[in-house]
């Protein structure tokens, strides 16, 4: 609702893939009366409503929350993953950060390790794999202690909840010039090395970590800083500098 | 037709040592042998991520699918209060009995006792089980966690993580089963979607999956099928849930014969952000706390088209306070919302839709200052800012309620069974222990009660007994070829219809009648207007349906034809539920039995039971089989809020 009920006319350039192994291309869309207080993805629902009631094929993209929290959501808009605005998921981003008459670029998350399905959908299960790797602490179910036999300073702990805060959308991925996983990967590894639970494998799960980062064709990080201005959750770049302490510890003490 | 009264199986004893006694009497299985069993895990939310977790960590092998990209994405990671737990940390009065006691009575006396005791004993072994995979719970400065109190409840009992409660949760119990998947314990399917039971000597052998990327149908054989696919909110198209939430996986088990039980228990949180127009796709709730500080009011004429702060104090209705003076805002989630509508229908709503109600924060602002309501509520307020374009510090909120939660769901025994052997249901997508209303922060405490500490000893009793592995069931067995076939004709009728209405238009219009008719306040003549409504939209939708592409590639529509058809029929079968149901009773809200207070009348005599609904054909007549409910334990009340 808000006080802006002038609807716009927009200029839509979208990325068109069929598959996988289609070689895609760009494709321009006129799209008239978008309230400024719908969601870009709603944006796209009216777009694909028009393009089923012409018999047309509609964008798959990928999203499912809508509410900046599953991390399902991606979309490189006009060169910004997530858009405009700072700290905003796609889901989040509303029409009113556009203006009538202008011209959107959408594009897929772009990275030699997440492959397109169709169009803006991307496969980003390399994330997983990096989770499985060492993104745990090896506890099984039912060998807890009391929840508060071990005190934890507040501080740690603050900061540990900053790290975990990762959604595991990819945006800090996507915007690296360098197709850079570190931001993703130092945020799990900080949040467990942060906690006394995590610590007494944080050597093994850093290395684990990292090797399995570069195995799956992830780039390295050259400090554009890009991961962090980029990430909705704004998860702080000092996280990798914590990675590379828990990784160099791992090379310099283990057996 | 005869109607059958179903046993919940709790084993005879006093409540509180009823689960103790039966994990002892249960039998095992050698730690050798846990290797020869299969079990497919369907969702991957607290319910299934715990569950692949723990029963790879036993030593089973699982197969995981999930609906997303990956499984950290399941809609559990939404959850945004806490969770509870009968720690007593805070040393304020809490127990065991009392959690239990409280979700009785929250559940408005139509849950399991039994049930509902075990989930409060092993809530303590949740918090203990979550710190140690690394849940950055919220801590004190001595180091401890924290708590708070959560939803009215007279004690802090509510573990949290930030607004993020669900995420980290989640994260947690995704962390533990991607550890198992690492090891090869646990196959993990990702974008893939259950579209078939598969049925072996009546049996749950397996299911048939839709992989979303390239269409093509899957046969997946195993010892045992675990639901633990949520809810059927999304019904209502507009709710709280995701967009991908759907009743598929329930409703096709339903379909192959396991019971359907309360499907009328559906909650609807009265703080959430209202609808901007018609091409508003999902809603965002906004956590109850905001009711602490912020005033809720329309004003006092019909139609007044004012700002807000332009409507002078003696023109503003508080309703709540005014009819319920002693709770005020903060009466039960059901009253809020059953009110809000009231003012709406009653033409007093606010804004550009007329759909909405005031929560106002100026009074707290100039009570406590703006930098107090920063500190509790900036996050809420600024989601709020960020959605709507209003800033919540100068101009009143507006709210209105929207579906959040089912409490409905597969029916099943003490054992997370349904009637089906070997098809066992956990979390959201079971019935069993949130009665007709869930608490604040208890549905994160049942997921992961059951997956973690319920489903590792049933199961183990259940193939111990059972034996599955000794009758091999490969996916070669001709009931797979049945059903893939099933799927793959459902799938080609719904291409080859052609139609002109999309997919959403149909879920948008069962939407409106489910709203309407099947939402906050329920009578008669709504509850059949609902079902012949919703016979014809479905009867249209089978023959103008318009759903684009093939079947042999990503097709989201078709995707979404699959899952709107079975919202057409379970939509039915809430609507029939709520018919039959002549009570009110926690968020089912029957018009024709309220006391004179206008709160819900619970009709102890004839419904202190649950209702399982066994499915007899789409266009037939199901049949309503009834579990008898006692309360040895706990009084039965009537709830006054005056």
């Amino acid at each position: 609702m808000g006080n802006n009920t002038v609807s716009m006319n927009l200029n839509l350039k979208i990325w068109r893939q069929k598959s996988a192994t289609d070689k895609g291309e760009m494709v321009d869309y006129k799209l008239t009366d978008v309230s400024p207080d719908m969601s870009f993805l709603e944006m796209l629902d009216m777009l694909n409503d028009r393009l089923i009631r012409e018999g047309k094929d509609p964008v798959a993209f990928d999203h499912d929350c809508r509410e900046g929290i599953c991390g399902m959501c991606s979309l490189m808009i006009n060169g910004q993953a997530h858009g405009p605005e700072r700290e905003t998921t796609t889901c989040q981003l509303h029409m009113r950060s556009f203006k009538n008459g202008d011209t959107i670029v959408i594009e897929p998350w772009r990275a030699k390790a997440f492959p397109i399905h169709k169009d803006l959908m991307v496969d980003r299960s390399a994330f997983d794999e990096i989770i499985a790797a060492g993104g745990y602490v090896s506890v099984n179910t039912g060998h807890a202690p009391d929840a508060n036999a071990i005190p934890i300073p507040k501080e740690n702990a603050d900061l540990a909840m900053d790290a975990a805060a990762c959604i595991g959308c990819a945006a800090c991925v996507a915007s690296c010039k360098n197709a850079s996983a570190m931001l993703f990967v130092s945020a799990k590894i900080s949040q467990l090395a942060l906690l006394p639970q995590g610590e007494a494998e944080s050597k093994q799960r850093a290395e684990a970590m990292v090797a399995k980062m570069d195995e799956l064709g992830f780039g390295n990080c050259t400090n554009e800083a890009e991961c962090e201005a980029s990430c909705p959750k704004g998860i702080d770049i000092s996280n990798i500098a914590r990675m590379n302490r828990e990784f160099i510890k791992g090379g310099l003490t283990n057996r | 037709m005869t109607i059958k009264k179903l046993d919940g199986k709790v084993p005879a004893g006093n409540v509180s040592e009823v689960w103790d006694n039966h994990r002892f009497n249960m039998k095992l299985i050698n730690p050798a042998n846990k290797r020869k069993f299969n079990v497919i895990v369907v969702g991957t939310g607290l319910a299934g991520a715990s569950a692949a977790a723990s029963l790879a960590e036993l030593g089973y092998n699982v197969q995981s699918f999930c609906i997303q990209d990956s499984p950290r994405r399941a809609h559990s990671i939404a959850a945004q209060g806490g969770i509870n737990a009968a720690k007593n940390y805070p040393n304020d009065g809490d127990s065991i009995w009392r959690l239990f006691y409280d979700t009785v009575k929250g559940g408005d006396y139509r849950a399991r006792e039994a049930n509902v005791y075990r989930l409060a004993q092993v809530s303590n072994n949740i918090i203990d089980q979550c710190v140690a995979q690394g849940v950055p719970f919220a801590r004190e400065y001595g180091g401890t966690l924290s708590n708070r109190s959560f939803g009215g409840a007279q004690v802090s009992r509510t573990f949290y993580a930030r607004g993020q409660t669900g995420q980290q949760l989640l994260l947690g119990a995704y962390s533990a089963m991607m550890k198992e998947v690492g090891k090869g314990k646990i196959k993990l399917y990702t974008r893939r979607e259950m579209v078939e039971l598969v049925m072996v000597d009546g049996k749950a052998r397996g299911i048939i999956t839709r992989n979303i990327v390239t269409g093509e149908l899957e046969r997946f054989a195993a010892d045992a099928v675990l639901l633990c696919t949520g809810g059927y909110g999304n019904a209502y198209y507009l709710s709280t849930n995701a967009m991908a939430s759907n009743c598929s996986a329930a409703w096709r088990a339903h379909k192959k014969g396991a019971y359907f039980a309360n499907p009328c228990y559906t909650q609807i949180h009265p703080t959430c952000i209202p609808m901007h127009g018609e091409n508003q796709s999902k809603l965002t709730l906004m956590s109850e706390s905001l009711r602490n500080d912020g005033r809720v009011w329309v004003p006092k004429k019909p139609g007044d088209k004012r700002a807000p702060n332009d409507i002078p104090e003696d023109e503003r209705d508080y309703y709540l306070e005014r009819k319920y003076p002693s709770f005020g805002n903060l009466v039960p989630r059901d009253v809020a919302s059953r009110n809000a509508k009231e003012q709406v229908d009653l033409g007093k709503g606010v804004g550009a839709t007329g759909v909405a109600v005031y929560l106002d924060f100026l009074d707290a602002i100039k009570r406590d200052g703006e930098d107090v309501i920063r500190q509790k509520y900036g996050n809420l307020f600024d989601m709020y800012q960020r959605i709507t374009d209003d800033n919540p510090y100068e101009v009143p909120m507006r709210i209105y309620p929207a579906v959040h939660y089912t409490m409905g769901g597969l029916w099943v025994d003490y054992n997370l069974m349904s009637n089906v052997p070997g098809l066992f249901v956990l979390g959201e997508a079971n019935f069993s222990d949130h009665g007709a209303n869930r608490l604040g922060a208890s549905a994160l405490m049942q997921g992961l009660a059951d997956g973690y500490f319920v489903i590792p000893y049933t199961l183990g009793n259940y193939f111990a007994n059972e034996k599955p592995n000794e009758q091999k069931v490969g996916t070669d067995h001709e009931a797979f070829d049945k059903a893939y076939n099933e799927a793959k004709d459902k799938y080609q009728q719904l291409l080859s219809i052609n139609g002109t209405q999309p997919v959403d238009y149909y879920h948008k219009e069962l939407g409106k009648i489910m709203w309407e008719y099947v939402g906050m306040s329920r009578n008669e003549e709504g509850l059949k207007k609902a079902i012949s409504q919703i016979k014809d939209l479905r009867k249209q939708f089978w023959k103008d349906v318009k759903v684009p592409g093939e079947n042999t590639n990503v097709n989201v529509e078709l995707e979404k034809a699959g899952r709107v058809a079975d919202f057409l029929e379970i939509g039915e079968l809430m609507a029939r539920d709520a018919l039959e149901r002549k009570e009110s009773c926690g968020g089912h809200f029957r018009e024709e039995s309220q006391t004179e207070e206008n709160e819900a009348k619970r009709d102890d005599e004839n419904f202190c039971h649950v209702a399982a609904w066994e499915f007899t054909g789409v266009d037939n007549e199901p049949i309503r089989h009834v579990e008898e409910l006692k309360f040895e334990n706990v009084k039965l009340t009537q709830r006054s809020y005056k």
